[in-house]
């Protein structure tokens, strides 16, 4: 597969994506039907009691609770594994594999031929990050999976998040969907007159100039974008209309998320 | 004699170095509806934004309802209201116009801008997605939307508002024939209502079912006006303004010639 038809493949997997995210958000499952408020400061509080914890085990437990969750929610753990535990798993492997040999202690075992010793410290270290890491991952992709993003968007004013910060935020969403489009229709353009792979240089430079059409592209549409916005009444102030109401569930969950969040602080201390 | 609604006297406006409006005069009667005809890049859409004070002339004047409409007026709050209240604009790329997440959400906006009260804005919106048949969509995100669907949703974020004046950009540009059809029942069924319509378009098909009165664009000049069925008979002011084509076709009797001809379906 050349340069051209890799990308164009990549931004249908990434539209694909989007609409996955969007269809599971309308399942019945648990998070499904709880109000976005609530999963926002619950998934939250529990990110940032295992973020805080010193033990693995806690940490664990906390990812646990993410596996349930999404068990619940009718997530599947084969599209959590491709899509979150492999790609943290990797990345954050990376950047935690220099730990066990560089963070000085009691030495476990020493690497074959190059004679380099690991330490019982340095892989806890790494351990905390990779696992941390995966539950926070986990436990925000369950979110987004399981929530409309526009509602995701509101659902952040309840933790202060200013109401122009949220408009623009899904303006910004609305239309990368457009401009993946267009990235898409220029690309496919130059796939139906292309022969053979393209040289570096030629990828490259035309990586660069797809990159200057959207971004000129981008630039036009703002400006017709706000005129729009204008026409309807906008003056700078930005007013949206929230239409999110709290059942006995809600409560209910929210109380177990403070008490789950409040057992992996107090645990991991 | 009504004031009239949009009163355009000797109005310039330039893109960069590029002319879009020379001297334009025209006059818009309460009530009525218009069709500003014109070949692509006469000026038609640019005159559109000038009458909802998206931008400005250069020189020349343009008043609504009696009053001056320029940008200092526009930064009154109370008039800036009442203008976007009574004025709405349909554009002609509809990608432009939706930019909230859902259906629901864009159709509110003008609405929450203008300050309604939630409550009040929840009932319009509803009661708006029923009379457009469009309440299926409300939770759907515009890039999930046909072009046809997109189209209903501008229209239905613009008449949520209920305005006087309604400025359609193009409204059958790019919709299938059922789309297009669909679109042009709706712009008749404004006729004898108290809306003010003007609609711009090249698709001289359409002219006589939604306006009243044409006005014919060329190189951002106002060339003829009048009467659709008078205007669409004066083929060579068609011609001349790129309304009209001459192309090769074949007659019955297969002789085969070309000669400029507007389309027709007679019944």
């Amino acid at each position: 597969m050349n340069f051209v038809e890799r990308t164009l493949s990549s931004f249908v997997n990434a539209m694909e994506r989007a609409l996955y995210a969007e269809e599971h958000a309308k399942a019945d499952g648990l998070l499904q039907r709880l109000d976005p408020r609530i999963k926002v400061i619950g998934i939250l509080l529990v990110v940032i009691a295992a973020a805080m914890a010193h033990k693995l085990w806690v940490i664990g437990a906390a990812f646990a609770i993410a596996l349930i969750l999404a068990v619940s929610s009718r997530v599947s753990l084969a599209i959590l594994t491709k899509r979150v535990w492999l790609p943290v798993l990797l990345f954050t492997g990376i950047i935690a594999l220099p730990a066990p040999l560089v963070i000085s202690g009691r030495e476990v075992w020493r690497l074959p031929w190059l004679g380099w010793p690991l330490t019982a410290q340095g892989l806890a270290s790494a351990s905390y990050l990779v696992t941390r890491v995966e539950t926070a991952a986990t436990l925000s992709v369950l979110l987004i999976l399981c929530t409309p993003w526009s509602h995701v968007l509101k659902a952040l004013r309840v933790l202060g998040v200013p109401v122009l910060f949220v408009v623009i935020l899904g303006m910004a969403y609305r239309y990368i969907f457009l401009l993946l489009e267009s990235a898409h229709d220029m690309l496919e353009s130059r796939r139906s007159r292309m022969v053979g792979e393209l040289p570096g240089p030629e990828r490259r430079r035309l990586a660069a100039a797809s990159v200057g059409v959207l971004m000129s592209k981008t630039l036009q549409m703002s400006g017709d974008v706000y005129s729009a916005m204008l026409a309807r009444g906008f003056r700078g102030e930005v007013y949206v209309l929230d239409d999110f109401k709290t059942a006995r569930l809600d409560w209910i969950m929210l109380a177990v998320f403070v008490a789950l969040a409040s057992g992996v602080f107090y645990c991991g201390r | 004699m009504p004031v009239p609604v949009f009163d355009v006297r000797e109005v310039s406006f330039r893109y960069h170095q590029v002319t879009a409006l020379d001297r334009l005069s025209l006059a818009i009667e309460p009530g009525k509806r218009v069709a500003l005809l014109g070949a692509n890049g006469s000026g038609k859409s640019t005159l559109l934004r000038i009458l909802d004070g998206l931008v400005f002339p250069e020189k020349g004047l343009v008043t609504f309802c009696g009053e001056s409409l320029t940008e200092d007026r526009l930064q009154d709050p109370d008039f800036a209201y009442e203008f976007r209240r009574r004025v709405g604009l349909v554009f002609q790329n509809p990608d432009t116009q939706l930019f909230s997440p859902t259906v629901f959400d864009e159709v509110a906006f003008g609405p929450l801008q203008l300050q309604w009260p939630k409550e009040k804005v929840r009932s319009r919106v509803e009661q708006m997605l029923e009379v457009m048949k469009i309440s299926h969509l409300k939770d759907r995100s515009p890039h999930h939307l046909s072009t046809g669907e997109k189209k209903h949703v501008t229209l239905a974020s613009v008449l949520v508002l209920d305005p006087e004046v309604l400025l359609l950009d193009e409204p059958t540009a790019a919709l299938d024939p059922k789309s297009a059809s669909q679109m042009v029942d709706f712009l008749i069924g404004l006729r004898g209502g108290a809306k003010t319509v003007v609609t711009t378009t090249h698709d001289l098909d359409i002219v006589e079912d939604v306006a009243d009165h044409c006005f014919v664009f060329q190189s951002g000049r106002v060339v003829a006006e009048g009467a659709p069925a008078d205007l669409l008979r004066a083929t060579s002011l068609l011609e001349q303004t790129n309304l009209v084509h001459a192309h090769r076709h074949v007659h019955p009797s297969g002789e085969i010639h070309s000669h400029p001809h507007l389309h027709s379906h007679q019944h």
